[in-house]
């Protein structure tokens, strides 16, 4: 083969990788710009969408604003927050369960099962349908296709919460290139490497999780020290907690209990939002509330309500104070603190944290958009765009192994630098045993039960051998997303040993992949269906333009015969307007096109001769 | 380690992170000090060591390989968690000691067979029975804690310094029996460090 026949690959550009915060109130995406990381907004011009799925009585999935605006509508058909339901059984989430409008089936012990409007759907897939718009509003925006992403976590997200994460993306036909933790991704974003030494403190506050994280810069490169959090804390609580007094404060007026009615549920929350979000600036507001007529006003001060979220606040605090102390830095130490999430917005949240860290917290950037910011830099680092940084981040939590006897031996330990592994040994007990499983948990406590069972591994065809004699060498590999992998080898014969995984919440891959071939075929009928919108938009503008032109001088002038044509060729594109099909629409456009050629070139004329005359027409 | 000279370009084997050859990733050594590149001493320089730490981790970092072959990939998630581990382990006096002593073959001491240094055993009875009684809510046990967790950091400096002078001593000569000594001093210190813990937390719950 000729030298010249040869293709240098290294200049083929790889495709672009967005950077995407999926939030529990907003999610968001972004890109990396010649000048740095930029949000990407909506086709509304808005950069938030709201993180609302929606499948109202007509069947079709709503997402974003439209979907928010459905809530109050028809609540039980429409889902919010399900951030916090990922990675989690039904167990889990009771208490705010409550308050939700949705219905969860009796299948959801290991994973959630959601019933909007007859259909079911788990968290992973409720947030592929807010992945997908956010892909769809990114090809749109960068006119390209988009199919690879970095999606933000909480820090303090477990290994289910991630592996839901990711399941989400990949139903959604994203190629997850990394999940990068919240906190991290923040500082990224706050250009704290300007100070090229230091320690920084991040405090992120979110619609339903808290992260605390502390790191060490160091020219460039972001050393994770610790991180902690609550995965279920965050402005969610406090609009749940207001949502309660107020319905019982409209109990004791009204004599009725309105708490039964979804609608007024959602009407109310939506009130106590307001409420909360204007006393982030003004002393004292109005919460207002209108059902079937009747009236409910409470005015709320900014005392009352700091009284009344206060214990809210102080769980943050905990989990600060032993995150310094597992980053072994004392608190003079911290140069900078950075406020992130909207919830970072309350006064008191905010003096929370000043007292805490004795430092006057950043909060230059828009709290609900420097994740997404990060999250664009980072895959920026990813694709090579930006070589100067790097992050190193930590596994929140312990992983072990459980023990005879409930018991737990930990193999890595929280706040270890990621990727982390540990190998450890494994026998049998009796002779001829065929398979060895091993539970691994993660979490603080001492005995398993207490801990959070992540998944059971078994080691499956072992070679027959007398007890005790059997060598299988296990290795935990924590990767740079967070995620667990297990590898295991025969020591004896060197050869790499079977793993079967059993997660203990969340999906496993065949259900991944059946959701990702459903989707496939749904994401085929959007797209259909786009393109019949867009047929119908295009269809629209010409029938208002043909209309307009009617009015004009030109149309006038036309032969009665030329006339009679292009109200024919109106009235076919009016009726195949709604025919669904997009082909028929656009032939039918290209119809009038021709049909109306001379108009428009005569009224060109006109135009120009008015022009020259001077005079409007 | 890459016994069989490099995966790439066959180049002949050597003790490094990349092929001097050609400059891929190679599969990396487990052993800590190997992978590093350092001697093999107890007595380790911790800030080089952290500026080494931050080298190598651009170099082999993830990040980096994010379009490189399956191979590079998988290199650089193995090379990056021994770099992370080793890092981890070698920085702190303890996690090195024990490491250093589990690859010379003697088990470290062990973690549930701690007994109460007989000169700490009427202290540590009184500052149970303390914290108990904080537990309790009995604020007047929290100034004696505070004095005894004073005294108990700093006794655990004072193993610390004796730590390190061991350190020294069996980098000298490679004595085994100073890694005895070691090992008893482990012992120690893990105990005082483990009751500083506790109080420290019994001091800061609420």
């Amino acid at each position: 083969m000729s030298d010249l026949l040869q293709i240098d690959f290294s200049s083929v550009q790889e495709p672009r990788i967005v950077g995407i915060d999926l939030g529990t109130t907003n999610s968001l995406v972004a890109f990396m710009d010649l000048t740095g990381p930029r949000i990407i907004p909506g086709p509304d011009g808005g950069n938030l969408v709201p993180s609302v799925v929606s499948r109202p009585a007509s069947g079709e999935l709503v997402v974003g604003n439209a979907a928010r605006d459905l809530l109050t509508s028809v609540p039980e058909r429409t889902a919010y927050s399900v951030k916090r339901l990922m990675g989690r059984g039904a167990a889990d989430v009771q208490e705010e369960l409550r308050l939700f409008p949705f219905r969860i089936t009796s299948d959801s012990d290991s994973v959630i099962h959601l019933e909007l409007g007859g259909k079911v759907f788990t968290p992973p897939e409720l947030s592929a349908f807010m992945l997908r718009q956010l892909k769809q509003n990114a090809e749109s925006y960068l006119g390209e296709s988009v199919s690879r992403a970095v999606i933000t976590v909480p820090a303090y997200f477990n290994d289910a919460q991630r592996q839901a994460t990711r399941d989400a993306g990949r139903i959604a036909g994203l190629e997850v290139v990394r999940l990068v933790n919240e906190p991290t991704a923040a500082a990224l974003a706050y250009g704290l490497d300007k100070r090229k030494q230091g320690v920084v403190a991040v405090y992120d506050l979110g619609g339903g999780t808290f992260d605390i994280s502390i790191l060490r810069l160091h020219d460039g490169i972001f050393e994770v020290l610790a991180t902690n959090g609550d995965t279920h804390l965050g402005g969610d609580d406090i609009d749940n907690r207001l949502l309660r007094i107020a319905l019982e404060d409209i109990q004791s007026e009204w004599g009725e209990d309105v708490s039964t009615s979804a609608e007024a549920v959602q009407l109310l929350r939506r009130a106590v939002i307001q409420a909360k979000e204007s006393l982030s600036f003004a002393p004292a507001t109005t919460l207002e509330f209108e059902y079937h007529g009747r009236h409910y006003r409470r005015e709320l001060g900014r005392d009352l309500f700091d009284k009344l979220i206060a214990d809210i606040v102080d769980r943050t605090l905990g989990p600060c104070r032993t995150c310094i102390r597992d980053a072994g830095v004392k608190v003079e130490e911290i140069d900078e603190v950075v406020l992130v999430g909207g919830s970072t917005r309350i006064p008191l949240v905010r003096n929370a944290v000043e007292a805490l860290f004795r430092a006057r917290p950043h909060t230059e950037l828009n709290p609900d958009e420097v994740v997404a910011l990060g999250a664009a830099i980072q895959a920026g680092i990813l694709s090579g765009k930006v070589d100067n940084q790097l992050l190193l981040d930590v596994t929140p939590l312990s992983l072990g192994i459980e023990t005879m006897g409930g018991g737990v031996t930990r193999l890595i330990q929280r706040n270890s630098t990621i990727p982390a592994s540990a190998t450890e040994v494994f026998t049998t007990a009796v002779e001829g045993q065929k398979n060895v499983l091993i539970h691994v948990l993660q979490g603080e406590r001492e005995l398993a039960r207490d801990c959070r069972s992540l998944a059971r591994f078994d080691l499956k065809d072992l070679e027959p051998t007398p007890a005790g004699m059997a060598r299988i060498e296990v290795r935990f590999l924590i990767d740079a997303n967070g995620i667990l992998n297990v590898t295991a080898r025969d020591m004896r014969t060197g050869r790499e040993q079977g793993v079967e995984v059993k997660p203990s919440y969340g999906l496993t891959d065949e259900q991944v992949e059946a959701m990702i071939r459903e989707s496939l075929e749904m994401a085929e009928a959007d797209f259909k269906e786009r393109q019949v919108r867009e047929a119908q938009v295009e269809a629209d503008r010409i029938r208002l333009a043909v209309e307009k032109a009617k009015q004009s001088e030109a149309y006038a002038a036309l032969s009665g015969e030329e006339k009679q044509r292009i109200e024919a060729a109106a009235a076919a594109l009016a009726n195949t307007c709604h025919s669904g099909d997009h082909l028929a629409i656009r032939a039918a456009i290209e119809a009038l096109d021709r049909a109306t050629m001379s108009l428009a070139g005569k009224m060109m004329d006109t135009a120009v001769s008015a022009a020259l005359r001077g005079t409007k027409i | 380690m890459n016994a069989a000279g490099c995966w790439k370009c066959g180049g002949e084997p050597h003790d490094s992170l990349f092929c001097k050859f050609c400059n891929t990733l190679l599969p990396p050594a487990t052993d800590y000090y190997r992978f590093l590149g350092l001697e093999r001493r107890l007595d380790v320089d911790v800030p080089a060591l952290q500026d080494h730490y931050y080298r190598l981790s651009r170099l082999v970092h993830p990040d980096r390989f994010q379009n490189g072959t399956p191979n590079e990939r998988r290199f650089s998630l193995d090379a990056t968690a021994i770099l992370n581990d080793a890092y981890r382990t070698l920085r702190d006096p303890v996690a090195r000691a024990e490491y250093f002593l589990r690859e010379e073959g003697l088990e470290p001491p062990g973690q549930n067979t701690r007994r109460v240094p007989p000169e700490l055993l009427e202290e540590v009875f009184e500052v149970n029975t303390a914290l108990e009684e904080l537990r309790g809510g009995g604020e007047s046990a929290r100034p004696g804690l505070e004095a005894a967790l004073a005294r108990f950091r700093a006794l655990r400096g004072e193993l610390d310094a004796d730590l390190g002078a061991l350190f020294a001593l069996y980098d000298r000569g490679r004595e085994r029996d100073v890694l005895m000594k070691i090992r008893g001093a482990l012992d120690r210190r893990s105990f005082v460090s483990n009751l500083v813990e506790e109080v420290e937390e019994g001091l800061t719950a609420r």
